[in-house]
């Protein structure tokens, strides 16, 4: 029937609803994250000197190309959204600080073109990538990974110290002075990790733009604490040395490998905070937190399957639904 | 004896912006449109079929369709004229085709021969008028209703003869009149409280003479303090205050849902599945309790209805008209100009459905004309932040409705993840940083089941 034909008007776009948003789009997060990210890199390049400031810089750089160059072989659209330079500046952060720059763009590969895109891209990685990029350079070069030196500030002479959390360390200062230096950041460590105070304060704006969920850093440090006050440790030091500050605010938050529901946060804080009293204190090795998070990361997707919401009005399983 | 309750918000809810552009204005009684297009299926449940033919003269107000079915509601003609043609037209909010009689106008509007029974209007007498609907008796007032083709105006547009007559077993004890209105730009019910408040209150009063309940609310969000402060006066001008109380609600969407307006002003939860009677409750609209009053007080049928006109016109509006009249011709009988907008949305901006043309008529629920200039916000991947499962007022997991649509796999849709208990608010999908249409996937998932359910 010739009066059944529907006119179409060209100019229509037909959408679902909802037909406005909020606009608080992802890169809008990503940037929020990487200004939070701006003050331990600032505390790096402070205390590690120019070095640190291009070490930093290829990270970004090669994990940006990474990416780009990934899309296109995979006929995507690249967008910069910022999470590659995310990726980029927390790898940066967490590696030693006179590491071979050949060393830190081999383990930016690896974060990006492995853990990230091989497995999907954004929001599809198991893993932290960052993290698994520096587990990834501690197997291949131990040694290289494990060097620390001590602030250099401007200056390039780097002098060999020990971090903070191995064992030579403790005890060599009073402790008020420990835990100021650990405090400000004027110890030996990675790049990023050295200044709690800026690590913190970077993780508090992370919770007032409410990017971040507050459950997770409380419920991982809260836990680091009690743990290490239940074997006899530290409490104040603990929290304070190595890379916890970081690791609670910046890497254990991430949405993709971090479960969705607030109760499943608190179970994969606690967790992380007790892989991470273990390994700290009955490992081999000085520090813990990056092989916490990344166990911790593997059993988000079962702490989503079982921990989910009360949907409204449920009344217990039907029988036959 | 104050009969205004404040109360707060029993969900998360969002904070949208409100752009009710029109608030202020009052509504405009349009000119009669020189045609109407009437599809037959303007209400959830049965379709209606046609009970004229093409050529038939009918008259403003003659029953043009119907339906043996109980849950189902006539269909009206809004002007006199002429039964031109019948045709297919598209249901935006299904996408499927419907037939729908176009009728011709002779402008004439001459009104068919109605059994007005009460030569009695909203005089000073209200006393009278409420004795008169108490000796109704309710299959009396049903039928009145239901003849009169009265649907839930809120939206849904279920049938409110159904509503009204819930089964014996089923105790209701409190009716909610729903004037919260939380979608943005839309003022249409707001209007309605302020100009015909007094319809509003004795449709109340007939709907609580059927069901006979304890408590009676009015809810109306805080936003619309104005409405609240009329409502309340004319509750007293007529006398109401022992049965009627106000309830002023936080402006939180989505509060004029009736799971979360229930659970908000008494605490209880309809359950999984089923509907606010299962806890003894009944809502209706106040457009709706308008409708109420006309059709069994005035023995009007359901032709007309205030809708608000608004979006980026030159001059938007509230306007009171003729059911039937296609967008198009009511964009004119405006006097606004649509050309620079690639979006007619029927309905609000959170639920409505867009629009293909603008030959769709203005069907019993429609509420707004809605035109905006917008664009497809590119899709992103989902990065698993969870702000749709903070904000989802029905307690979901929409990101997993759309892992399991994209992936194919349908299984745990209903059984795990609950999709049957979204009632598309659309929340989820205003909050996705990564621009996922989530609503739309949540169909597409509710579709692949209804399909599975009829394949077996």
């Amino acid at each position: 029937m010739k009066e059944d034909k529907i006119n179409i008007e060209k100019r229509m776009l037909i959408t679902h609803a909802p037909h406005i948003w909020m606009g608080f789009s992802i890169s809008r997060i990503m940037y929020i994250v990487v200004i939070a990210l701006l003050f331990p890199t600032a505390a790096a390049i402070y205390f590690f000197g120019y070095y640190s400031l291009i070490l930093i810089a290829v990270c970004v750089s090669v994990a940006v190309l990474t990416e780009f160059i990934i899309k296109k072989l995979r006929h995507m659209v690249f967008k910069m959204d910022g999470s590659a330079v995310i990726t980029g500046l927390l790898f940066a952060l967490i590696l030693p600080p006179r590491l071979p720059i050949w060393m830190a763009v081999i383990g930016v590969i690896f974060s990006i073109a492995i853990v990230k895109e091989a497995f999907g891209g954004l929001g599809y990685n198991i893993f932290n990538p960052a993290l698994a990029g520096r587990a990834f350079l501690s197997v291949c070069f131990p040694k290289e990974m494990t060097t620390w030196v001590l602030p250099t500030y401007f200056n390039n002479d780097a002098v060999t110290g020990a971090s903070p959390l191995g064992e030579s360390f403790t005890g060599q200062f009073d402790k008020i002075d420990m835990y100021k230096n650990l405090l400000f950041g004027n110890t030996a460590g990675s790049l990023g990790e050295t200044s709690a105070l800026l690590i913190i304060i970077g993780g508090a704006i992370l919770l007032v733009f409410r990017i971040i969920d507050w459950r997770i850093p409380v419920f991982y440090l809260g836990t680091v604490a009690l743990g290490s006050f239940l074997v006899g440790g530290d409490i104040i030091f603990q929290l304070l040395a190595g890379g916890l500050m970081i690791g609670a605010f910046f890497m254990a938050t991430d949405y993709a490998t971090s479960p969705v529901m607030g109760n499943g946060r608190i179970i994969f804080g606690v967790g992380v905070g007790i892989l991470t009293v273990l390994f700290r204190n009955f490992g081999p090795m000085p520090e813990g937190v990056c092989f916490s998070i990344l166990i911790m990361n593997a059993f988000t997707p079962l702490i989503d399957r079982y921990i989910k919401p009360k949907p409204f009005g449920y009344q217990g399983k039907k029988k036959n639904a | 004896m104050s009969i205004l309750i404040k109360k707060k918000s029993k969900f998360r809810g969002l904070h949208l912006p409100e752009r009710k552009i029109t608030e202020k204005k009052s509504i405009e009684t349009l000119p009669i449109p020189e045609k109407i297009i009437l599809p037959l299926l303007q209400n959830i449940g049965a379709p209606c079929s046609f009970i004229i033919e093409k050529g038939d003269e009918v008259r403003t107000g003659q029953k043009i369709a119907d339906s043996e079915s109980y849950v189902s509601s006539p269909i009206h003609s809004s002007i006199s004229g002429k039964v031109k043609k019948i045709s297919k037209i598209l249901n935006p909010a299904s996408g499927l085709l419907m037939d729908a009689a176009t009728i011709v106008s002779d402008g004439k509007d001459q009104w068919a021969e109605t059994s007005r029974v009460f030569d009695i209007g909203l005089s000073q007498d209200y006393n009278k008028l409420r004795t008169i609907i108490d000796t109704l008796k309710k299959d009396e007032i049903l039928s009145k209703i239901r003849e009169a083709g009265i649907v839930g105006l809120g939206g849904a547009a279920f049938p409110t003869h159904v509503k009204l007559n819930p089964p014996p077993e089923k105790k209701i004890d409190t009716v909610i009149l729903n004037g919260c209105e939380c979608e943005p730009f839309i003022t249409s019910d707001h209007r309605v409280l302020l100009e015909y408040g007094k319809q509003v209150l004795m449709g109340l009063y007939i709907i609580t003479s059927v069901l006979k309940p304890e408590k009676i609310y009015i809810a109306i969000e805080d936003n619309k303090a104005d409405a609240i402060s009329h409502i309340s006066d004319l509750i007293f001008e007529m006398a109401f205050d022992d049965m009627f109380e106000i309830i002023s609600l936080p402006s939180r969407y989505p509060m004029g849902a009736e799971k979360t307006l229930i659970k908000t002003v008494l605490d209880r939860e309809v359950p999984m599945g089923g509907l606010p009677l299962d806890v003894g409750v009944v809502v209706n609209n106040v457009t709706t309790a308008k409708a109420i009053y006309d059709a069994v007080i005035e023995d009007r049928p359901l032709i007309s209805k205030v809708i608000t006109v608004t979006g980026e016109y030159n001059n938007p509006k509230n306007v009171l008209v003729r059911t039937g009249t296609a967008i198009s011709d009511l964009i004119e009988l405006c006097g606004l100009k649509v050309e620079s907008t690639n979006k007619v949305i029927i309905g609000g901006p959170m639920m409505g459905n867009t629009l293909i043309n603008t030959d769709f008529p203005v069907i019993k629920g429609v509420n707004c004309i809605l035109a905006c200039d917008s664009r497809i916000p590119e899709e992103q991947n989902c990065i698993n932040c969870g702000r749709c499962v903070r904000i989802c007022p029905m307690g979901l997991l929409p990101l997993a409705f759309v892992r399991s649509v994209k992936g194919g796999n349908s299984d745990g849709l209903s059984s795990q993840y609950y999709i049957d208990n979204c009632i598309e608010c659309g929340s989820c999908a205003y909050v996705c940083p990564a621009n996922i249409p989530i609503v739309g996937y949540i169909k597409a998932g509710k579709a692949i089941l209804a399909e599975k359910k009829k394949a077996k």
